[in-house]
């Protein structure tokens, strides 16, 4: 066992936290602020690799594995999590093609993201079926060499954006989950349209739309794997990218330690700085022993998907302690800063907006702790 | 043209340096280190001359096993190969210039461009030692002109310009009234100045690919340097404490303790 980054893992880590430090974090209050797409931001990290870093090499990609993914997920997010979204939805939604397409798909499919900045988006929540999957209402319907897909998806990051998108779809809703299939859209066809982009809470450098699909067309050689195994495709999906979401809460929540430990030493209250109070020192070791206890977590379930091993129950423990930790961790940074914490020029309250998120977003806590009880009991 | 440019480890300059109690130098173990920044600025502008004239970038570094990782960064920039001189222990500026030497008189650079100096020992002598050694000419301080002016930004002249027949370098120095400007027979050493340029970033592609691009190994002994150091370090301390500050409640009262306490006005 080693405990120990190798030396390229290093290297990663400092070019992510340099981009994280000058090029994300200089804009992230202005993104924040105005919802806007980081569109320049976006166009760096696709200079430096890091907008497809899980596209394998001989697809023009960077080919990281999992475990140097979370490494540099951490600095991204603690740069800005609403940026660092942006930035792996384009993973989240090649993962299908890196998963389970043929090598005709993948060279067709994914050879482009490295010619010039380009974006695809992953779509498979619905208004009526986010957590229960298996309720999906778009279908798509087989029409010679096409299938035809009609439905609205919601809550699509980088949806107004991208120009590819991996969308799921029912054959057939009497089937359930068995009749969920993965289709691959290619540009932005006429009958798929994007509302205006969601006025949310946090993560606010993320675009967030529902899309429309009204008789939207894809040829059958961009269906990735049978009619059916949608389901089984989104799953392999989720379990390869919840890593990285586990990983953003370690991120926001290290931002917060950060500036609570700087701030606790400045500010003074009763003749000396709040960090020599025993309850605001208290505070600090909670925030850094959770952030330490969520990211071994989160690298040991990276480390079992190099490894080539199941992941589910670790992935899930992951993500659902980051998540929850992030939460409290950002909320106790709000609250060290007092009221201060509590105004917008200040770091920490937006933190708390985009920790959020983390908890709803690529399975919620509750079923995070529903998959680790169905794992133990099996 | 084949530009041999350096690439020393150092402590990352965001680290807290410590003091070792015992005055034996300084506390290791938590520190960060990465590429000489210095080092860093000229590893980017040998990619930048090779980029205008053809050629290859060739990073030397001197030390122990763990300045394979700064010879890695530098690889990711996109420098073509690198030479690791093994060496564990002190070394004073002379044997650093002297192992150089053997170096590039190995490799046969064009030109050599070393940060102009580490920010770890802050000595400022390896470039110039280097020159002399070699007997070649050098240009110290390289620097970029600046001007706010945006007409002369545009025409702005690069510090470093090869001439025509390959046989010159122009280099533009930063001197303490000003900037001058020399003209030097190649090969030749230049240092590098902060406004020089901004290096970029090692790019994750650059990164993976760097794994697999040639690291040659070399010793003193195999290079015949005898560095043992003719400096001794007695003993490092920390700066003395300064004393708290005080604030004042306006500018009268900052003048009267200017005036009268400190007495520098």
């Amino acid at each position: 066992m080693e405990f120990q980054l190798t030396e390229s893992q290093r290297a990663l880590q400092e070019t992510a936290r340099k981009y994280a430090r000058e090029v994300i974090r200089p804009k992230a209050a202005h993104y924040d602020e105005t919802a806007t797409f980081p569109r320049d931001l976006l166009s760096t990290a696709w200079e430096l690799g890091l907008l497809n870093m899980a596209i394998p090499a001989e697809y023009g990609g960077v080919g990281l594995s999992h475990l140097e993914q979370v490494i540099v997920g951490e600095e991204l997010s603690w740069g800005c999590a609403g940026v660092a979204t942006s930035i792996i939805a384009n993973d989240l939604a090649n993962l299908p093609i890196i998963l389970h397409g043929t090598e005709e798909q993948k060279k067709r499919l994914l050879g482009h993201f490295s010619e010039r900045l380009k974006f695809s988006s992953f779509c498979l929540t619905e208004p009526e079926a986010g957590s229960d999957v298996a309720s999906m209402q778009t279908t798509a319907v087989r029409d010679g060499d096409h299938y035809v897909i009609n439905g609205a998806k919601c809550f699509i990051t980088n949806g107004g954006q991208a120009e590819q998108y991996t969308v799921f779809a029912t054959v057939d809703k009497a089937k359930k989950h068995k009749g969920i299939t993965c289709f691959v859209v290619e540009g932005r066809p006429k009958g798929l349209t994007a509302s205006k982009h969601e006025n949310k809470m946090g993560q606010r450098a993320s675009e967030t739309v529902s899309l429309t699909f009204e008789d939207v067309r894809v040829p059958v050689a961009n269906r990735i794997g049978e009619e059916g195994q949608g389901f089984a495709v989104a799953m392999a999906t989720l379990d390869n990218s919840r890593p990285l979401t586990a990983m953003f809460s370690v991120g926001i929540a290290r931002a917060a330690l950060e500036y609570s430990m700087e701030y606790a030493s400045q500010r003074k209250t009763f003749g000396k700085p709040i960090i020599e109070h025993q309850a605001i020192q208290f505070m600090i070791a909670d925030m850094a022993m959770n952030t330490h206890a969520a990211r071994m977590l989160t690298y040991e379930s990276a480390w079992l998907l190099d490894e080539g091993k199941r992941n589910t129950l670790q992935s899930s423990y992951a993500k659902c302690f980051a998540a929850d930790m992030a939460m409290k961790v950002a909320t106790d940074a709000v609250q060290v800063y007092g009221g201060y914490g509590y105004i917008k020029d200040y770091p920490v309250e937006k933190l708390m907006r985009d920790a959020k998120l983390i908890q709803v977003y690529e399975g919620t806590s509750q079923v995070q702790r529903l998959v680790i009880a169905r794992e133990l009991f099996k | 043209m084949k530009i041999l440019v350096t690439a020393k480890r150092v402590e990352d300059p965001e680290s807290k340096i410590k003091v070792k109690p015992d005055g034996s130098g300084i506390v290791q173990e938590g520190l960060k280190y990465k590429i000489n920044p210095f080092d860093e600025i000229g590893v980017e502008e040998g990619l930048r001359l090779v980029a205008k004239h053809q050629g290859e970038v060739v990073v030397v570094s001197i030390g122990g096993k763990e300045v394979q990782e700064q010879l890695r960064h530098a690889l990711a920039m996109g420098a073509h190969r690198a030479v690791w001189v093994n060496h564990t222990g002190p070394l004073d500026q002379l044997a650093i210039a002297g192992l150089l030497q053997k170096v590039a008189e190995k490799e046969k650079p064009d030109l050599v461009i070393l940060g102009k100096q580490s920010i770890d020992d802050d000595q400022n002598q390896v470039g110039q030692y280097l020159a002399e050694f070699l007997g070649w000419g050098q240009a110290t301080f390289a620097s970029k002109v600046e001007s706010l002016e945006s007409e002369q930004e545009k025409n702005k002249v690069p510090a470093i310009v090869v001439g025509a027949d390959g046989k010159t370098v122009r280099v533009i120095r930063e001197v303490d009234n000003g900037l001058a400007t020399l003209e030097c027979q190649l090969p030749a050493v230049v240092t590098t100045d902060l406004r020089l340029n901004q290096p970029r970033y090692a790019s994750l592609p650059g990164i993976m690919k760097a794994k697999s691009k040639p690291i040659e190994e070399l010793t003193p002994a195999k290079l015949g340097v005898d560095v043992t150091p003719s400096i001794q370090v007695l003993k490092m301390s920390a700066p003395p404490a300064r004393k708290a500050g005080i604030k004042v409640p306006d500018v009268p009262a900052l003048v009267e303790k200017l005036h009268n306490e400190a007495k520098v006005v």
